[in-house]
């Protein structure tokens, strides 16, 4: 059996061990990783600074080292390759054989030699282990500075911003990022950051590390000072070659094992990948090369000699504290003769610019800051070779539609274009997914390429794809829900009140197939809510685990419990009613983003008890675990506020208890504000109200998320009765309309004609069916229950809350830990 | 912590191993179509009355992807003709009849065989 040795468990080391095992089970893969921990992911390390923890980093758990027969020994180095026996010795003596031996052990910071870089408070920023010191040094400190303001220096400056410091960038070239943007790309980035709290000093040599045995500060040639308590050194990376030196491969002068584009060192059992090899005099620092190389010695090792390694595009995408930041193709058109084209917009933070042959045929690269949504598409202009448009300044300032403009994109595309550049898939390989081996969906082609598992970018690039493909193959692109049903959502919602479908089993027999899923059986539970307002319950095993426990279940399987407190309005006995219940059940108590007060931690069997306390005290379900109505948020208004014109807590709760329990595709939030200082922030929700000194202006479709989006301004100045008659309009619309999990926002996104069709609908009645939707609404609003108060009256519903059917105990694995006073659950990766 | 990590190992059986056929709890005591989680021994097994399908099944209570006790609190289903259950924190999905995940490269899940004798539900185990 070929055994094969693996050095280093990096990321590149260890998509190694995953390529190599998926071309042959009989390979023997034995990984020696000098780290204590499995390979993690080294490109998002800052967000273990933001709440992931060193577990969420895996790439793999170790378990997965088992399940795929590998062998895999962390906390052991390698010290001694001997090529003559093949063997290699770790640092424990332990001696291992190999008949192929991989070189994967990556670099290590790169620690310019300047005066003071001794001295306590100085950190380098590559390992988990690196972070948790920078972690417990920054609780003493306030001010911090990276030195290198590259890729990974902004990364590592995220990290002390997440930490809480004042956090400067200290970057020895005149720019940011000098390997990719240019000047003014620089300084369009650098007014980003400092607007996110962190100061850019470009063109600064530190001369001097100052202190006294700890550190103070940073002296720069140009005799200035920066006042800081800890510093992050990046400044760039030097591969781990001494390992190879030692035995005598052939290292490059600057550094790395130099191989040939096989990835073979100057040994023939002995290959090179990733940020540790030389190819060609370069070092390839990104991830995405390294998996590439990865693949290639995969295969070779398998058989396979077809894929060599001949260089990589360095074109990259990434999101940078936040900020877009690409750079593709050649970003600075300096190799070639060339026109650049740039936009530059300082209000918003955005800089685009493309670089075009002179004869104005093909897009040779470019640079996009603040917003690099048309990245994939740029990119693939470039690495293909595509004709330009006549007015090539519409790629990046846009003329109107640009999804339209995507989709035509999309289908110049040639075969060979590669959609993912992770997993590399290319346009060719996702059609003949499509056309040849029935691939239909995302998931399909994740199934079968491994497109998109990667960073995600690609996804919507390959989403556009199998769409175009199973059109142009004449298959109608229906959005059904899923398998079951041949319908789209808003088919069901018509066939469910036509024939008045009580039941999902009903429906399934009469209108499906197949046996349901977790798809459309919640879906179809929504739909049965928006129309009938029936209880729930009734149907529970079609309910997501929410609306089946009535609660948000959270990590550990503990469910939180929130009452409704409509418009944020309570009074000081049930503030401490509350108060007194949450303190009973002992559980962890946080004020809510709408103005209510959440209570984590109850156990399932305790969720009737608590309630049974909460209906006592005049309290009723918040439907927080549903999609539905949440809150109405408000600001005090003219009742209190002397800025406020109208009264917006009124209002607010007016509006709250009407649409209370009210069921939707998606949760639906809103909010009214007393005056134009918008205290109420209604102009983030799904439709909010603003009081104006003549009556309302009713706002629709914003909303907060991943991403967020101002709501529009649908009427001014209308009163009080016609802005609820436009909200039930308005309402109702969306619920009939709009797919399932669709925020009114994208709801309205993808509406043709958008804001003024739906205008058109709710004010002017275009559609004639207002009085209609009016209604439906009205029949809806006379249904209202609270789910809770009839799940306390009811023993028998009441028994459907336990955790054993066979036993009254609780779930005995459930562990907390304090918290700042109160309990949490325990980290689910330390189960 | 040993004791923790014993709870969350579970050995798949296959009915012709099967030693023990413990008598968990009535039929009536499942929702149809739905899950309900048995406790046996240290272990706790989520047991599916697929009522539609006129079967039963059952699989490890945990969700291998987050080590999560729920999998009985999960909607089942069929994904073409395969019955399976999904998480519901994550809705990674398994083959109720092989454990196999079906949308994740997640580890697969142990599942049990099924008896229903008297009216009450039996679950198999190898120990």
């Amino acid at each position: 059996m070929t055994k094969v040795i693996v050095v280093g468990n990096g990321m590149v080391g260890y998509k190694f061990c995953e390529k190599l095992r998926s071309r042959s089970a009989d390979i023997k893969i034995v990984v020696y990783g000098e780290e204590p921990r499995p390979a993690y992911d080294r490109v998002h390390l800052s967000s273990y600074f933001s709440g992931s923890t060193a577990d969420d980093l895996l790439m793999a758990p170790l378990s997965w080292y088992d399940d795929n027969n590998i062998e895999l020994h962390v906390g052991e180095l390698v010290t001694e390759i001997d090529r003559e026996k093949k063997e290699i010795k770790t640092h424990t003596g332990r001696r291992d054989n190999y008949d192929y031996l991989v070189l994967a052990t990556g670099s290590s910071a790169f620690v310019p030699n300047v005066d003071g870089v001794e001295r306590n408070g100085v950190f380098v920023y590559r390992t988990i282990e690196d972070l948790n010191q920078i972690a417990s040094y920054a609780k003493k400190v306030k001010r911090g500075a990276v030195m290198g303001g590259g890729l990974l220096g902004l990364e590592a400056a995220k990290a002390l911003l997440d930490l809480g410091l004042e956090t400067h960038v200290v970057e020895f070239a005149s720019r940011l990022m000098p390997r990719q943007i240019d000047d003014v790309g620089s300084e369009i980035l650098s007014g980003k950051l400092a607007q996110l709290g962190i100061k850019v000093h470009t063109g600064k040599n530190t001369k001097r590390i100052a202190g006294n045995g700890k550190l103070e500060g940073l002296t720069f040639t140009d005799d200035t000072q920066l006042d800081i308590e800890i510093l992050v050194i990046s400044a760039g990376i030097r591969p781990r070659d001494e390992l190879a030196k030692a035995a005598n491969l052939e290292v490059h002068p600057r550094g790395g094992i130099v191989v040939n584009s096989f990835l073979e060192t100057s040994d023939q059992s002995i290959f090179a990948i990733g940020e540790a090899a030389s190819y060609n005099n370069m070092i390839y620092g990104l991830v995405a090369p390294g998996y590439d190389m990865a693949d290639s010695v995969a295969r070779q090792i398998a058989g396979d000699f077809s894929k060599q390694f001949t260089g990589f595009d360095m074109s990259t995408k990434l999101k940078l504290i936040g900020v877009d930041v690409a750079s593709f193709g050649d970003p600075f058109g300096d190799n070639q003769q060339c026109i650049p084209i740039a936009f530059k917009d300082h209000r918003k933070g955005t800089y685009k610019r493309i670089n075009i042959s002179e004869d104005g045929k093909y897009l040779l690269g470019g640079i996009l800051i603040g917003d690099a949504s048309q990245y994939n598409l740029l990119h693939q202009m470039v690495m293909n070779r595509m004709p330009l448009p006549e007015n090539p300044e519409t790629l990046i300032i846009g003329n109107g539609s640009r999804s339209a403009d995507s989709m035509d994109g999309v289908k110049g595309l040639p075969d060979s274009a590669q959609l993912c550049s992770c997993e590399n898939v290319s346009k060719g390989e996702v059609i003949k997914q499509v056309r040849e081996c029935e691939a239909k969906t995302l998931g399909d082609i994740k199934k079968a390429t491994k497109a998109c598992t990667g960073c995600g970018g690609c996804t919507p690039l390959v989403n556009d794809v199998i769409k175009l493909t199973l059109e142009s193959m004449g298959h109608k692109v229906k959005k059904t829900i899923c398998e079951h049903f041949d319908y789209s959502r808003q088919e069901l919602f018509d066939i469910i009140k036509v024939k008045g479908v009580k039941t999902y089993e009903e429906l399934l027999d009469a209108h499906g197939r197949g046996d349901g899923c977790e798809v459309c059986k919640p879906a179809v539970a929504s739909l049965m809510a928006s129309i009938w307002n029936e209880p729930i319950l009734e149907q529970d095993t079609i309910q997501d685990t929410n609306d089946r426990f009535l609660a948000n279940i959270q990590r550990g399987g503990t469910y939180s419990v929130v009452p409704r407190i409509a418009g944020g309005e309570i009074t000081p006995s049930k503030l401490m009613a509350i108060g007194r219940i949450a303190q009973k059940y002992n559980l962890y108590t946080k004020i809510t983003g709408g103005q209510r007060i959440d209570m984590f931690g109850a156990r399932v069997e305790q969720l009737p008890d608590i309630w049974e306390e909460l209906v006592a005290e005049g309290f009723e379900s918040g439907h927080a675990y549903g999609k539905a109505l949440r809150t109405i948020k408000s600001c005090v208004g003219s009742t209190w506020c002397r800025y406020g014109v109208q009264d917006s807590v009124s209002f607010a709760i007016f509006i709250e208890d009407r649409y209370k329990g009210l069921r939707a595709p998606h949760k639906l939030k809103g909010a009214v504000s007393g005056c134009i200082r918008e205290c109420a922030e209604a102009q983030s929700k799904d439709f909010g109200v603003i009081a104006t000194e003549k009556g309302w202006n009713l706002y629709v479709c914003g909303n907060g998320g991943a991403r967020p989006q101002h709501a529009k301004l649908l009427v001014s100045d209308i009163d009080t009765e016609t802005c609820i008659k436009y909200i039930d309009r308005f309402l109702m619309f969306y619920i009939k309309t709009a797919d399932p999990l669709t925020r009114t926002a994208t709801w309205l996104n993808k509406m043709e004609g958008g804001l003024e069709y739906l205008y058109d609908v709710v004010v002017n009645d275009s559609l004639g069916i207002g009085q209609e939707l009016e209604e439906d609404m009205k029949k809806l609003i006379a249904n209202y229950h609270c789910e809770w108060k009839k799940v306390v009256d009811d023993p028998a519903l009441r028994s459907k809350f336990k955790h054993f059917v066979n036993s009254d105990e609780p779930d005995p694995t459930l562990e907390f830990v304090d918290m700042r006073g109160q309990r949490s659950p325990i980290d689910w990766n330390k189960k | 912590m040993e004791i923790a990590k014993d709870i969350r190992t579970y050995t798949p059986t296959l009915t012709e191993d099967v030693k023990v056929w413990f008598r968990a709890a009535r039929v009536t005591d499942f929702p149809e179509n739905g899950g309900a989680c048995l406790r046996y021994k240290e272990h706790q097994i989520a047991v599916f009355n697929f009522a539609r399908r006129n079967e039963w099944f059952a699989c490890q209570n945990l969700c291998p992807h987050k080590m999560q006790m729920v999998l009985s609190r999960g909607m089942i289903g069929s994904l073409d003709g395969e019955p399976k259950v999904a998480c519901p924190f994550h809705k990674k999905t398994f083959s109720l009849k092989t454990g196999e995940c079906l949308n994740a490269e997640e580890c697969s899940i142990a599942v049990f065989p099924v008896r229903i004798e008297d009216g009450y539900v039996h679950i198999g185990f190898a120990q």
